[in-house]
């Protein structure tokens, strides 16, 4: 096996059980993060970033010991690492490769850019749906106001 | 009148985003139909709740004569003060509750995204008056029942837009709903106020050809419609940037021999110094119609939800 191949081992298999994203850009890390809550996850949690990357020069890498992300979660990731990569890790093993892949609407996750919002002023959910993946556009249902990556602020 | 695949009864009216181009085209028949011959008694045991969180005289005025026309009656407010969201009640709650009073609710509301929270809390049908700066679709219905009646058609049409198309939310929803036709559209305003880049976007996925421009005089050459509207001074960055665009945009009666002879101006009113009173008189002007026809229009749009016609 050669060096690189080790350490792209080593570094997806760290963990004995439990999931990594990988291919996240490097400024995205802690984004993601947060989305995920991971903050009041148990397990062990690694957050990497601007690590070398073939494909994104730079990237970053998270790694939750002890949790195997859901289809919904996956998703989520999406909105900040459409490139991400899921390994679903099983005994420093992966057990499944998933690619995210954004939905076609985004419930209570986001925040609405536009101040004069609905949602911005009372107590309403908010909700999204995607116009478009790259580069991201989210429609709010209410207001209809179109954001895009650098308008995301999460809920 | 029935058209198949066509069905509003119990349909909220929220966006003009949300109409097919059929519908459309079956709410300006059923329109002219109420222009016609409009039944008294068509909506008869009827009530509407006018629900204004924040004043709009003509709005409200012309919803209720619609509806007094067609033989119902019209309950509501046209203050927020008066209502028990000053007492911090929840737009949702207060919605769900008068929804309950009326068979119709129509609202208009400084925010925006609040008819769509009205739609999701009540069960009857929710009709935008007006969202902050979002969406007024009765508008766009009556603009188009307009172009319709004053040109005969909504295809082949060269369509002008003027003023502030950066912020105007009526000319917004009215690009969007000519998408839907083989209309080609100028954009005539100053680069500060100029249609977004997103609508902009829309209209050339669609297919649409348009072009903008600065330069009043040259914009007006062949057009068969031109949608006028107000610069409003408070955009401006400052008072010198307003007061240069100011004259220019000015349609005035010294531009007649640049029109073609059976040109049509719209303008959604009230009209500042854009529009001059001289042109009143002219066959170009159909601006009073069109505020007009936002009655035949909000008939029709009252009857179709209600399910009293087809």
């Amino acid at each position: 096996m050669s060096q690189t191949g080790q350490m792209k081992e080593y570094k997806v298999s760290a963990i004995k059980n439990g999931t990594v994203i990988d291919h996240i850009p490097a400024g995205s890390a802690f984004k993601v993060a947060e989305l995920l809550d991971l903050s009041h996850t148990k397990g062990t949690i690694s957050v990497a970033t601007n690590l070398k990357s073939r494909m994104l020069r730079k990237k970053g890498i998270i790694k939750i010991g002890n949790k195997e992300l859901t289809e919904n979660e996956t998703n989520r990731v999406a909105l900040f690492a459409p490139l991400a990569t899921i390994n679903i890790i099983e005994d420093y093993a992966v057990k499944e490769k998933r690619k995210v892949s954004l939905p076609t609407e985004l419930h209570h996750l986001v925040k609405c850019v536009n101040p004069n919002c609905i949602t911005n002023k009372e107590d309403v959910l908010t909700c999204f749906r995607v116009v478009r993946k790259d580069p991201l556009e989210l429609r709010c249902h209410y207001c209809e106001r179109v954001m895009g990556q650098d308008d995301l602020r999460l809920l | 009148m029935k058209v198949t695949g066509v069905d509003f009864k119990g349909r909220d009216i929220i966006s003009i985003k949300e109409f097919s181009k059929k519908e459309l085209l079956h709410v300006l028949a059923v329109a002219a139909q109420m222009e016609r011959r409009p039944d008294p008694h068509l909506l008869e045991g009827k009530i509407l709740a006018a629900l204004f969180f924040e004043p709009s005289t003509r709005t409200k005025m012309s919803f209720e004569a619609a509806m007094y026309r067609l033989g119902g009656e019209v309950i509501g407010f046209a203050s927020e003060k008066v209502t028990s969201v000053s007492k911090g009640e929840s737009l949702h709650d207060s919605i769900r509750i008068l929804g309950g009073y009326s068979d119709v609710v129509v609202m208009r509301h400084p925010t925006e995204g609040a008819a769509r929270v009205g739609a999701e809390a009540t069960d009857v049908p929710v009709i935008n008056g007006g969202d902050g700066a979002n969406q007024h679709p009765t508008q766009t219905f009556l603009d188009l029942y307009t172009i319709k009646k004053a040109k005969g058609r909504l295809d082949k049409l060269k369509v002008g837009f003027m003023g502030d198309l950066k912020y105007g939310r009526t000319v917004h929803s009215l690009a969007q709903a000519l998408s839907h036709f083989k209309v080609e559209m100028v954009f005539i305003a100053p680069p500060s106020l100029q249609m977004p880049p997103g609508i902009l976007e829309e209209l050339n996925a669609k297919g649409v050809k348009f072009k903008t421009i600065q330069d009043l005089k040259k914009g007006l050459a062949g057009l068969d419609v031109l949608y006028n509207t107000r610069i409003q001074k408070e955009r401006f960055p400052d008072e010198y940037e307003y007061q240069k665009v100011k004259g220019i945009y000015t349609l005035s009666e010294k531009l007649i021999p640049l029109f073609k002879k059976d040109l049509k101006i719209l303008h959604p009113l009230p009209r500042v110094n854009e529009l001059s009173p001289a042109l009143d008189g002219t066959s170009h002007a159909v601006y009073f119609e069109q505020a007009k026809n936002g009655v035949p229009v909000r008939m029709a749009l009252l009857a179709l939800v209600l399910g009293a016609v087809k």
